[in-house]
């Protein structure tokens, strides 16, 4: 079954008409050329793709972003690189099934890829947390990251998460320190680290892998400080205020581009990455050489201490003058 | 006689020394129902007297516990919160923060400044919870890495008193990236071999919890804190199951290897300036090349002790 989503049904209804007319061609005899009616439609469609998909608002683009048919971390790191070896394991106790990891090879260059997993299935869905890591998930991170820098390989990390787990063990082991040892570690980490969100970025649970030197969005991705949900029953006191609250977050790639606070929007096929994953995996492709071949020519320590700089000028307030006293 | 006149009565009794006002002002622990006075629990550091509930305290308060008197400089005094995402929940931020600048002090949800504790001259955070739950936005981002700047420019030690719900929901991701804008400074802080104590307090969860409060080289917590990453109730909902008793408290977190101490109140001062003075005694400098002829070893501080 394709999951349709309620503004994409007229999109849906046009193209089965597309289709039902197409079916119909092939019997010219009894209905005549339509194939100008076809083009008609077809023209009508891309008009219609168009209009909506570059009307997205907020809530509308969350569940694009966390449409079951979106390309997920795998889809990438199979698309866009060969030779993958999966490194698994935290040193400490933990698998981390969260977070996929390993080594691959970008054309001739050697990187490490890291990756939020949320599974498709629902089998794959529990193991998988849903794609909400664990402390291990994130220390498994790090080890991979001091192993970049060990071989001097650069990071490319793909986010896609509703957030950290917030469980009783997730506590136990100590959450807090997972993603703020994390943060501690990119902002030392002397290797270029190219951050993309592709879905969900949940919070703290998606900036654990996310202070890259580049940090780009998909299209249609999301990124926020809270999930439209949990702010709607935080603030609005109800779980249903969700179009406000994610109206209210400015959590569109968009949003994030105009704030300053990403690098920049790789663009999706028209209709969305749910509907062509395989274009949307080329896309993807090019961005991430694009950054490499900026990042790699820059020394080691100019890439920590552009990375650093870049995160200290964040934020925007005032600073009122002082009154005569 | 009602119960509350009996309460109020043997109140009256302890002695002359609670004032009318008093009498009228007392409540009960909200722990144990013991009745506290207010002169009485400032005395005390707003400790209750028989259960040792630690009272939430604000940001003057906190410095004036820790560090020593008049010494105090507060930096960074003028910034304010902007509404960049002209965020409107049931109410518009703007006037949230109108509200809160129209009561006066504090600016924002944290306070910055210079002092001393001992003889060791410090920059210390400490937060506000009366201002938006303690919040982290772009000030308290700001204000946070303006102090670990003069840290590292004035070589003295760092200290931050969390006591903040996490990230500000009404700045968006502004207020996120202010995790990682304020452990970009804090890195190069530890880079520089500068100590950094994180002091927890009730309660420290979510964004400030996973970030710098969780990076101190030294990690202390008032007893009975409240601190974690998710909050209990979003945990609650999440697993659909009744929370253990005392979990996510200082002293859960201390079980479990989290963090250093569970420092009473009244002990916090001591502690810091024994941490201080522990962390910043750096070896004696080696002898200096034009010193060379003088062969004489320089003296160690223990060759009193071992000669003794």
């Amino acid at each position: 079954m394709i999951q349709i989503l309620e503004f994409e049904k007229e999109i849906f209804a046009l193209e089965n008409e597309i289709q039902r007319l197409l079916s119909l061609s092939y019997m010219i005899d009894s209905v005549g050329d339509i194939s100008h009616e076809i083009a008609t439609l077809r023209k009508k469609e891309r008009r219609m793709k168009h209009e909506v998909f570059s009307n997205l608002n907020g809530w509308q683009k969350t569940q694009v972003a966390r449409h079951r048919d979106r390309p997920h971390s795998p889809d990438y790191i199979q698309g866009i690189f060969t030779d993958f070896v999966e490194l698994n394991g935290d040193r400490h106790g933990g698998f981390g099934p969260s977070i996929i990891g390993g080594l691959a090879k970008f054309e001739s260059q050697s990187v490490v890829v890291l990756g939020n997993l949320k599974g498709r299935s629902n089998e794959e869905k529990i193991v998988r947390n849903f794609g909400m890591p664990q402390p291990e998930d994130y220390r498994k991170a790090r080890r991979l990251m001091a192993l970049a820098e060990k071989f001097e390989l650069p990071v490319v990390a793909f986010i896609d998460t509703p957030g950290a787990y917030p469980g009783i063990d997730a506590e136990e082991k100590g959450q807090s320190e997972a993603i703020a040892g994390n943060l501690a570690a990119m902002a030392a980490l002397k290797v270029p680290l190219i951050s993309i969100v592709i879905g969900e970025g949940g919070s703290g649970g998606a900036l654990a892998i996310g202070m890259g030197n580049r940090i780009l969005m998909l299209e249609h991705s999301i990124y926020s400080v809270i999930s439209p949900e949990g702010c709607a029953s935080i603030l609005w006191g109800n779980k249903d205020k969700v179009v406000q609250a994610a109206e209210a977050l400015c959590l569109t790639a968009q949003d994030l581009l105009k704030l300053k606070m990403i690098d920049g929007v790789i663009m999706e096929p028209l209709g969305g990455a749910h509907r062509h994953p395989k274009r949307t995996v080329i896309a993807v492709k090019k961005a991430v050489r694009a950054a490499l071949n900026e990042l790699l020519r820059i020394p080691a320590e100019e890439l920590v201490k552009t990375r650093r700089e870049k995160f200290r000028n964040l934020g925007v307030y005032e600073e009122l003058q002082e009154k005569d006293s | 006689m009602s119960w509350l006149d009996k309460v109020k009565s043997t109140a009256a009794n302890l002695g002359k020394k609670i004032s009318k006002q008093e009498q009228e002002d007392w409540f009960g622990c909200t722990r144990c129902q013991e009745i506290q006075y207010p002169s009485k629990l400032d005395q005390n550091l707003y400790v209750c007297l028989k259960c040792d509930l630690h009272y939430r305290i604000d940001g003057q308060q906190r410095i004036r516990l820790l560090v020593n008197p008049d010494s105090f400089q507060e930096r960074d005094v003028n910034l304010v919160s902007l509404d960049t995402l002209k965020f409107k929940d049931k109410k518009k931020y703007k006037d949230r923060i109108k509200h809160y600048l129209k009561d006066g002090n504090p600016k924002d949800a944290i306070i910055c400044g210079t002092g001393k504790i001992g003889e060791h001259e410090v920059e210390i955070c400490s937060f506000d919870f009366g201002f938006m739950g303690g919040s982290m936005g772009s000030v308290v981002g700001e204000k946070i890495t303006r102090s670990i700047e003069r840290a590292i420019k004035n070589q003295s030690a760092l200290i931050i008193v969390s006591c903040s719900g996490g990230a500000r929901m009404q700045e968006g991701i502004l207020s996120l990236m202010q995790m990682a804008k304020t452990v970009s400074s804090l890195q190069q802080l530890s880079e520089a071999g500068i100590p950094y104590i994180s002091l927890l307090t009730d309660p420290t969860t979510g964004g400030v919890s996973a970030s710098f409060a969780l990076l101190g080289d030294v990690i202390l917590a008032e007893p009975g804190a409240t601190i974690g990453f998710a909050g209990p109730r979003v945990i609650k909902q999440t697993i659909q199951q009744e929370l253990p008793d005392g979990f996510q408290t200082s002293e859960f977190l201390l079980e479990h290897g989290l963090i250093d101490q569970v420092v009473h109140r009244r002990d916090l001062k001591t502690t810091l300036e024994n941490l201080l003075s522990l962390l910043k005694n750096k070896p004696i400098p080696k002898p200096r090349a034009e010193l060379k002829e003088d062969k004489k070893v320089p003296p160690s501080p223990l060759d009193k002790a071992t000669s003794l």
